[in-house]
């Protein structure tokens, strides 16, 4: 009886409110309750599993935060290299266990920092410059490499990347098989979302697999590529596209690693994920049960992965840069703590807390600390940890776990049928799926069919103290000049040799790693490496979506 | 007896930066409100875009700049518009901007400068109100 009425109640409170605030942001339904029917045919030991075990749904380790805690992974960059180190240094100091090092935009780009293209865009975007291996040396200077995992944010120019930092622990004499870290390294997202690419999509992915082959073969403790969902949803995918279309991506490069004679599990237990939390605090936690579930049974079933480690399903979380609002920014400590705990609720692996005033600029030293602390705070106060997944067997849990993995092969069919993923990149079907998606989001903002504190509603007419982190406006020149100093510094006949020996390579099918290796030894920049690259593989242009 | 002309705006999104959630979103959101746009895509130059501007014949150019690279970005746009005689295209802001910098951008002569969290109905209205 109680509980007919409080269903009716609902219904009632439901009406009131509109029927649109009991969607999640994938655009299901969510019913007002769930209960034993909601998740029949439900087989506990099949269906979940113990954690640490086969298809993983509770986790991938067996005691999970008890045994070790997630890694605690911060932003450590900034414009320049030294600046970044101390700022490594600090996170660490304050008990930071991983950082993440972003790259500038012309670093992204594949450009040097003297290029006329970026003029004005060196040190942006709070990410380092890197134009050597002097500046991934500099950056890494006093770090040590085999207690700090390093997340290098690299995409399209990660193969150069990787073979500065192979050249630098060469010179710190750490054999390449202890060294830990991940490359981002993954190019297929650029296309669909982030749109950070030159090359076309089937020479990026050459260059990948390329690093990922290097890596299986020598540096069994590095994680080559980072595949990515959350670059999706800042473009505005839902939380099932970000996940469809992030386990398609993967699927993708584990066939073309099997496509080029690399047996599977010399390289799958090395692939790791990125997923974003959003704010749908339930939804998201779905969202990694599922993604745990499909990736085990697909690589065991489809692939024929026969260790363990090449069904596990390992991610780093970041929370939702895209969730934070320009307006009341402390605001976006609350939405930073939410999303944290459904993070560490969902099993992840790794997590980066962002800073509360990023809707307007990278953040400042005391936004950094609050993130960081939040991290903390949940570690060791909120109690959450001491039971491994707490919300296992949940009805609703589960019954959204199961619809995920359900709309999720349902994308994978659409995927399917325009041949691949690579082929529906080229015809623009996800990038057109997320600007929908995106624009439809927006539109509920607009609307108020979806209520952002702050933003569309409780508006506060505000003039707040705003700390900002400032950045150097004498860097950009700097740089240039150490750069120009670098390139009068060293053997032109040497580097001329480097530069020629990776254009034969990339016109050929040999791995491009070891030539990269030796010119970054050579002290060749990294738009000298991309510019032998671009001379061979041409540039691509954007498929126009509007 | 005349008809009115649409509304013509450029939707740009200069520098290395490829964040373009919020360049599609609000080219599609102008266009839902009766206005003609032109999105240049990522990816365009300064000079491009001013090049573009003066050849689609716009009322407005609309930039979209989240790498923090505004400063030089707009110094840019404004000085090749003086030099091309196109000064009077009124150009609008949109991105990730700290607050100082959005007031700097003023004082260089960007109409409006939008940050995360705007209503488009006021982007919609300010385009609508500084053409007519």
């Amino acid at each position: 009886m109680k509980a007919a009425k409080a269903k009716i109640k609902e219904k009632e409170a439901g009406q009131s409110r509109g029927e649109e605030s009991f969607k999640n942001l994938s655009g299901f339904e969510v019913r007002p309750l769930y209960g034993p029917e909601d998740v029949s045919g439900f087989n506990y030991k099949k269906d979940l599993g113990l954690p640490g075990e086969y298809p993983y749904v509770r986790g991938v380790h067996q005691t999970m935060y008890r045994g070790r805690p997630w890694t605690i992974r911060q932003l450590g960059s900034l414009s320049s290299p030294a600046e970044a180190n101390l700022r490594i240094r600090q996170l660490i100091e304050m008990g930071a266990t991983g950082v993440s090092i972003c790259l500038d935009m012309p670093t992204i780009m594949g450009r040097d920092s003297d290029d006329p293209l970026c003029k004005g865009e060196v040190g942006s975007c709070g990410g380092v410059a890197i134009d050597s291996m002097v500046d991934v040396r500099n950056v890494l200077e006093g770090i040590d490499l085999n207690e700090i995992s390093i997340n290098f944010v690299t995409n399209a120019q990660s193969a150069a990347v990787l073979a500065m930092f192979c050249a630098v622990a060469e010179e710190r004499k750490v054999p390449l098989n202890r060294l830990m870290g991940t490359l981002q390294n993954d190019i297929l997202k650029e296309y669909q979302a982030q749109k950070s690419f030159y090359f076309p999509p089937r020479p990026s992915m050459r260059l990948i697999m390329d690093t990922i082959e290097f890596c299986s073969q020598h540096m069994p403790k590095f994680n080559p590529i980072s595949i990515s969902g959350y670059h999706l949803g800042s473009a505005g995918a839902t939380p099932i596209q970000e996940l469809a279309f992030m386990l398609a991506n993967g699927f993708c490069y584990v066939e073309e690693g099997i496509y080029r004679g690399m047996p599977v599990d010399t390289f799958a237990p090395r692939l790791s994920f990125f997923f974003k939390v959003h704010n749908d605090f339930f939804e998201n936690i779905a969202k990694f049960r599922a993604a745990r579930r499909i990736w085990a049974k697909t690589m065991r079933e489809k692939y024929g992965a026969k260790n363990p480690r090449s069904w596990m399903f390992r991610v780093h979380t970041q929370t939702a840069g895209s969730s934070l609002t320009a307006q009341q920014p402390e605001n976006n400590i609350i939405r930073t703590t939410i999303q944290a705990l459904a993070a560490i609720l969902a099993g992840t692996q790794s997590l980066h807390t962002n800073g509360f005033d990023e809707a307007f600029s990278i953040p400042s030293p005391r936004s950094e600390k609050l993130a960081l602390r939040t991290q903390q705070i949940i570690l060791h106060e909120s109690g959450v940890i001491n039971t491994v997944d707490p919300l296992g067997g949940s009805y609703y849990m589960e019954s959204l776990t199961q619809q995920m993995e359900y709309e999720c092969y349902k994308y994978f069919e659409a995927i399917e049928k325009l041949g691949g993923v690579i082929s529906a990149v080229e015809k623009g079907f996800f990038q057109r799926e997320i600007a929908e998606a995106a624009y439809r989001y927006q539109k509920d903002v607009d609307e108020k069919k979806r209520i952002i504190v702050g933003v569309n509603e409780f508006i506060e007419d505000e003039e707040h103290e705003k700390e900002l982190r400032l950045v150097d406006p004498e860097f950009e020149r700097k740089k240039i000049e150490d750069l120009k100093k670098l390139k009068r510094e060293r053997n032109a006949e040497n580097v001329a040799a480097c530069i020629d020996e990776i254009r034969k390579t990339a016109k050929g099918h040999d791995n491009t790693m070891p030539c990269l290796i030796r010119a970054a030894k050579a002290h060749v920049t990294l738009g000298e490496m991309i510019g032998a690259f671009r001379d061979v593989f041409g540039e691509y242009r954007d498929m126009k979506i509007f | 007896m005349t008809t009115k002309r649409k509304i013509r705006v450029l939707i740009a999104k200069p520098g290395l930066d490829g964040h373009d959630r919020g360049a599609l979103f609000i080219a599609r959101a102008l266009k839902n409100a009766g206005m003609e746009v032109i999105y240049t895509g990522i990816h365009y130059t300064p000079k491009m875009v001013v090049e573009a501007a003066i050849q689609e014949d716009v009322d407005v150019i609309g930039v979209s700049i989240l790498s923090g690279a505004h400063t030089t970005i707009f110094e840019k746009i404004f000085r090749f518009l003086k030099e091309k005689k196109a000064e009077d295209i009124p150009v609008i802001a949109g991105g990730t901007i700290p607050p100082d910098d959005a007031e700097e951008l003023k004082k260089m002569g960007v109409r409006a400068v939008f940050l995360p969290g705007t209503d488009t109905a006021d982007v919609i209205r300010l385009v609508e109100k500084i053409v007519h």
